[in-house]
């Protein structure tokens, strides 16, 4: 198990086979880490060609979410099993696997949106920021704001385009009136879709087309000024140019937020994410860098899974 | 895949396959049984729609002769109900007001009670518990009127009359709070489908905005909920308006409008109880007469038992629009 702990550590020969092929990951990295963060740390680290890789710097300092041996049960049966894992801040994790692989259940366990199922039951530690989620006084409302999530199908309440994305904020208590629309004009901006729906904003969510609907749920996410954004599938009822659209956005957004997306579709895991991990059967397989997982991976299940020979 | 599994599934190809062409009689009787079917459909269907009708048309056609005959501003405006005297007078306002006091006085006690027990048991307790709670909330819409009567008269009459000093325990509130208590599984039952139709998806939504389930409930469910809660109201109201025999019971059928008009420890009368207690008394003679008075009291509670039926029918469309929409 301890061969999964991360960040990933690269041997020798996979690095310099990583190196040969510059990885689609590494392209506007530089651009993202102010000065003096910890991004820059490592961000120094990947310029100077990552010859000391990633585990020089500490993951217990990085890491925004850490996972210990986190497991979560369904009464008896367990939904994952074991997970040791850090997810390390302002970059796209993708978690990939085959259906009921449990990749939704530990996305879903972040933010602890699992209590809504009765019997739930979880082991281990999964901390966000140092917090255990599943300590008796993680305060939810606030962890939940921090945590943002996409859900797989875009599920707008049925009010107006305003009303959708001032929701967050109101519960935070915000009620002056321009402060909201401030939100509400920022919020839509990030996620790319303020010059379709600015003209009307009262109009219903439910008017908006699929993908636009999912543009405005990540707005609604992002009106909480969460730190870390959780996608569960989020392109799954969305059409190509939508999806497309969507993978820009994270793009944008992993400058300010740090991303974790589950995804089928293992092209858009290579696309988006700079750390891939694979989950088969309730376990984590593999978690390293996406170029690795998809060109050399280091475990026999996580390369058929990722050739196509079964999934 | 074994091999000789495949062999076993290949088709019979040497033998006579059965033909793919129908045969001339297979087709005829295909034809006449299909069309049979149709027709012993349609019939079965129409004699429902049919009777309906045919009440409908009874009833109108049986108050004409009144209608046509009496001033009908008395007969809406008058609240002199002495349909045996020998100067006959039929004003039926106590009866219409009556009727819609004890219905409107049942709702304010049911809807609270309805909808806060609808989103109790689709949104707190778990499956289970609902799945025993509900049925036995929809057997209270089982038991026959004439017990919640007895009910009504030998058990909440005494009680009011011992605990709040009312003259009689049977008046407005009395039926008010039965008819409630017949109300309530309509509600319960029609406005917890409508919660629970809206699916994981809403409140997943409102959760991970870091919503409590109180505000959830509140802000999301209630009001994506609330054309099928309308509807659960009226077909509340609907049962309330056209129940007779508990509120003949309990009412104390008075002919008055209670004055002050907010004191339910009035006695009061509805239309439906005027109805069955007098129609055996009224001799069926032609013109203005007591029996045909009785039936266009009858027009008018059918006239707001469709008119509810079409605002229920309207709103429950739209929440299944809107369950189907999220």
């Amino acid at each position: 198990m301890s061969s999964l702990m991360t960040p990933p550590s690269d041997p020798p020969p996979v690095e310099t086979q990583y190196l040969a092929s510059p990885p689609t990951e590494d392209r506007g990295k530089a651009t993202v880490p102010r000065p003096g963060s910890k991004m820059d740390i490592m961000a120094t680290a990947q310029n100077r060609k990552a010859t000391k890789p990633l585990e020089t710097v500490p993951a217990g300092e990085q890491a925004i979410i850490r996972s210990e041996r986190f497991s979560l049960y369904y009464g008896a049966k367990a939904g994952v099993k074991n997970i040791t894992m850090d997810i390390l801040p302002h970059m796209v994790t993708a978690i990939i696997g085959p259906s009921g692989c449990g990749k939704s259940t530990f996305l879903r366990s972040i933010n602890r949106m699992n209590d809504l199922i009765p019997h739930v039951r979880a082991e281990g530690r999964l901390a966000v920021d140092g917090q255990d989620v599943y300590d008796k006084r993680t305060n939810l409302v606030n962890l939940r704001q921090q945590v943002g999530m996409v859900f797989q199908k875009p599920n707008p309440f049925p009010k107006s385009i305003f009303d959708n994305i001032a929701y967050g904020p109101r519960l935070q208590g915000v009620r002056n009136k321009g402060q909201l629309q401030h939100v509400v004009e920022q919020s839509l901006k990030a996620a790319a879709i303020w010059d379709e729906v600015k003209d009307d904003l009262k109009k219903s969510a439910l008017a908006l087309s699929g993908g636009q609907q999912q543009r405005l749920c990540i707005a609604r996410a992002l009106a909480t000024r969460p730190r870390v954004l959780l996608m569960d599938e989020p392109c799954s009822a969305l059409d190509p140019i939508a999806t497309g659209r969507i993978e820009d956005l994270m793009e944008q957004l992993k400058t300010t937020y740090t991303i974790v997306i589950v995804t089928h579709n293992m092209q858009q895991a290579a696309r988006v994410s700079e750390r891939t991990a694979f989950f088969y059967m309730g376990e984590l397989i593999e978690y390293d860098r996406t170029a690795k997982i998809f060109r050399n991976p280091g475990k026999k299940e996580t390369e058929d899974y990722v050739t196509g020979r079964f999934g | 895949m074994d091999r000789d599994v495949t062999v076993a599934l290949e088709p019979a190809a040497e033998a006579s396959p059965r033909p793919l062409a129908l045969t001339p009689g297979e087709d005829l009787l295909g034809f006449v049984g299909a069309y049979l079917g149709r027709a012993l459909l349609l019939v079965v269907t129409c004699t429902s729609v049919l009777v309906v009708f045919l009440i409908l048309v009874f009833v109108v056609l049986r108050s004409v002769p009144f209608l046509g005959g009496y001033d009908l501003t008395k007969f809406l405006a008058s609240q002199d109900w002495r349909p045996t005297a020998d100067d006959p007078s039929f004003g039926a306002l106590t009866l219409i007001v009556g009727s819609i006091y004890v219905s409107v006085a049942a709702l304010v006690f049911a809807v609270p009670v309805g909808i806060l027990a609808a989103v109790f048991l689709s949104e707190i307790v778990s499956w289970k518990v609902r799945n025993v709670v509900k049925p036995v909330v929809e057997i209270l819409a089982a038991i026959p009127s004439v017990a919640y009567g007895f009910f009504a008269i030998l058990v909440l009459a005494p009680w009011l009359q011992e605990h709040f000093g009312f003259t009689t325990g049977t008046n407005a509130l009395n039926a008010a709070l039965i008819l409630a208590v017949m109300a309530l599984p309509t509600i319960i039952s029609v406005g917890e489908d409508s919660i629970s139709a809206l699916g994981r998806e809403l409140r997943e939504a409102s959760y991970s905005l870091g919503a409590t389930r109180l505000e959830t409930v509140v802000k999301v469910v209630i009001p994506a909920a609330h054309s099928g809660l309308i509807a659960a109201v009226v077909l509340g109201m609907m049962r309330a308006i056209g129940e007779t025999m508990v509120v003949w019971m309990a009412s104390g059928n008075a002919t008055q409008i209670p004055h002050p008009w907010w004191d339910l420890s009035q006695s009061i009368r509805t239309m439906t109880a005027t109805i069955a207690g007098e129609m055996g008394e009224a001799p069926d003679i032609g013109g203005v007469s007591h029996r045909s008075a009785l039936f266009a009291v009858g027009v008018i509670l059918l006239l707001m038992t469709v008119v509810l039926n079409v605002i229920s029918e309207y709103f429950l469309s739209r929440a299944k629009k809107a369950a189907g929409k999220t």
